[in-house]
């Protein structure tokens, strides 16, 4: 393949014969007396020609178009295979509970209600310490050590949703049933978050589990975005006698409040779909769950659970339903949260994990 | 500093004279300093306590993963496939084969595709509106919830073929890793110099062999990164393979047949009721781990050695 560049830096010795002073070519181009080459004008024809630029250009345009294909195609496959479902119940499905794959009779609420409950509460928890870590790393931390905690909180974001999964299910659910469940339910039983049965497989566990899986997508790109302060807004504002704590306040986190949101919004686009891990230990029980010990269902464990083992068209076509709704609402959160994040970056990219 | 025979410097200020002595500060202003100064070591604390909170899992999951697979690989974890429930023994060989099956099939139709895409955002549509929305649109389908992709796959070529297979799951971790490599490509391909390219121009090579030996070539460390950290993030999928690939008890080599994956595996394990069966999860999980953790840590040894150095 490296014929074209090689044989054009060749050509001229073998178009000049008289032995005049070589590298000149454009005089040689120019003088009618010299003729092009065979491989010359094969190049000139062929690759170099503007076909092969064109052709070139416009693969890698459709290479870049399939990005919007891929979208498109999910929205249509999905709305078209839904269609049934769609028709039947139609948006009465996402405000009733009822799920009874016997009758026919389907309803979403209880999986959006344990979506959010889930996402929210795996939020509450996670953006303080998510926060926490990036002013850590960007303001407080040691040069030395920074390096290897940010490669700690991305090895965290690469560890597998099912490896989790599994460690929740065989660690973290037992804490919660024999520890933590009922020390919780002894000081806390007032608030009636933490009363009923307590099996371990339940709406706190998921959360939990939920947490520690979006807080290093939160933490890295809030720390992309505090690094992204000019650090003359810092200088001002300690000159101005400010304590570090101040500085930070309203020097770095008051510049980057809009990114910082957009990263949130992020870490609840990725809560929102988690699947996996959260299926293992929520306890999979379609009813709007009563306390934070009761089991639940989101949206992508229904799927997840469901979905191979369902029988007739509508079913089939309610869980496809189920999945459009949460493409849908999984874009919407993204957009916006992408639209925070460049507007404060300005186009650089934000890393997902 | 030239003088200036018009400007009379102010008299020097005495500010010891006008600003009351430290002792007469009131007691307001003092109590004030010192809650700043509080509530500076305070916020400190919490700032180190959560880096503590949040490393602590990490450590926690890897050290009992160490601990609980390591006991539980063997040889015959590696080379036999899974035992039936109630005999001991057996192991996962076809389902790590079958993962890197799908892994295959998935980098050979994702990964051109997704440097393609970068190139055009990087070389061709560069500043311009198309770019800029296939950018977002990248970033938006980077959040696109994994089972998601599982369905919409399912719907398109299980429903149709009437059967699971490999080459279905491996069409759905091709769609995640598209827009992983794309962005990286892109953001790697802006880091090359411009004189390069217009060396190659001045030279007389056309525009296509330019980006093929020339920008490519120069970027390609870092485009390789964006590819193995496309390959750890898919390799541990499990929901887009649900319904796709759908896994195996059996050994299996076609693409067009279900077949075991390590996650899927994994997944069927963990929630059985045998302990035999939680013993291979454990092994499995390790491996996986392993696998992902080796290429994360090569990619961030490749990228910290800088990656284009010497270029400009």
């Amino acid at each position: 393949m490296s014929s074209p560049i090689i044989s054009v830096a060749q050509n001229p010795r073998q178009t000049d014969p008289s032995g005049a002073p070589q590298g000149s070519p454009v005089q040689q181009d120019v003088g009618p007396e010299a003729p092009k080459s065979a491989v010359r004008q094969f190049l000139m024809s062929r690759s170099s020609g503007k076909a092969a630029d064109t052709t070139f250009s416009a693969i890698m345009l459709m290479c870049a178009l399939s990005i919007f294909a891929i979208v498109l195609f999910i929205l249509f496959i999905l709305i078209a295979r839904s269609k049934l479902s769609l028709s039947q119940f139609g948006f009465k499905f996402f405000t009733r509970s009822a799920w009874d794959p016997v009758s026919g009779d389907f309803g979403a609420f209880s999986f959006i209600y344990g979506t959010l409950a889930t996402s929210l509460l795996a939020l509450l928890v996670a953006v303080p310490l998510a926060l926490g870590v990036a002013v850590f790393l960007t303001e407080l931390c040691p040069q030395k050590l920074r390096a290897p905690i940010s490669f700690v909180t991305e090895l965290l974001a690469a560890i597998p949703s099912i490896v989790y999964g599994l460690w929740a299910l065989f660690v973290l659910v037992p804490i919660m049933r024999d520890q933590l469940g009922p020390v919780l339910t002894k000081y806390f039983g007032w608030t009636h978050l933490f009363n009923g049965y307590n099996f371990g497989l339940n709406l706190l566990s998921a959360s939990i589990i939920l947490a520690v899986m979006i807080l290093p997508i939160i933490s890295s790109i809030a720390r992309d975005i505090m690094l992204a302060v000019p650090i003359s807004q810092r200088e001002g504002v300690l000159a101005l006698g400010a304590t570090r704590w101040e500085m930070i306040r309203m020097g770095v986190l008051r510049n980057a409040r809009i990114g910082i949101v957009g990263a949130i919004i992020l870490g609840l686009g990725r809560a929102l779909g988690e699947t996996m891990a959260v299926t293992m230990v929520i306890g999979n029980h379609p009813e709007i769950p009563k306390s934070l010990f009761s089991p639940g269902y989101t949206l992508a464990s229904v799927i997840a659970n469901e979905f191979s083992e369902a029988t007739g068209d509508v079913y089939l076509s309610a869980l496809i339903e189920i999945g459009l709704a949460l493409f849908l609402v999984t874009i919407v959160v993204n957009v916006i949260a992408r639209a925070l994040v460049w507007a404060v970056t300005r186009g650089a990219p934000a890393r997902a994990h | 500093m030239p003088t200036n025979p018009f400007h009379t410097p102010p008299p020097p200020q005495d500010f010891a004279a006008t600003d009351p002595p430290v002792q007469q500060r009131s007691r307001r202003v003092r109590l004030n300093r010192m809650r700043r100064h509080l509530w500076n070591h305070v916020v400190t604390g919490l700032a180190v306590l959560s880096t503590v909170i949040v490393i602590a899992p990490l450590v926690a999951i890897l050290a009992y993963l160490i601990y609980k697979g390591a006991s539980s690989l063997n040889l015959a974890f590696f080379t036999h496939i899974p035992a039936p429930v109630g005999e001991l023994g057996g192991g996962m060989a076809n389902a790590i084969v079958g993962s890197g099956m799908i892994l295959a099939v998935a980098s050979v139709l994702g990964i051109p595709v997704g440097i393609g895409a970068g190139v055009y955002l990087a070389e061709f549509g560069r500043g311009g509106w198309l770019a800029a929305a296939i950018r977002f649109t990248a970033d938006v389908l980077n959040g696109v919830p994994s089972i998601v992709m599982g369905i919409a796959i399912y719907s398109l070529i299980v429903m149709r073929q009437k059967h699971f297979s490999a080459l279905a799951g491996g069409v759905a971790l091709a769609i995640m890793m598209v827009p992983t490599i794309t962005r990286t490509t892109e953001e790697m391909l802006a880091t090359v110099p411009h004189a390069i390219r217009e060396a190659a121009y001045g030279l007389g090579v056309p525009r296509w062999r330019t980006v093929l030996s020339v920008t490519l070539k120069t970027a390609s460390p870092g485009i390789i990164t964006g590819c193995m950290l496309a390959f750890a993030r898919v390799a541990g999928e499990t929901a887009p393979l649900l319904f796709t690939a759908f896994g195996n008890q059996f050994w299996s080599l076609r693409l067009n047949q279900p077949i075991a994956a390590l996650p899927l595996q994994i997944y069927v394990y963990a929630i059985s009721p045998y302990d035999e069966w939680h013993r291979l999860a454990w092994g499995g999980s390790l491996v996986l781990i392993v696998l992902i953790m080796v290429s994360v840590t090569l990619v961030r040894i490749y990228a910290n050695r800088g990656v284009l150095k010497g270029a400009s």
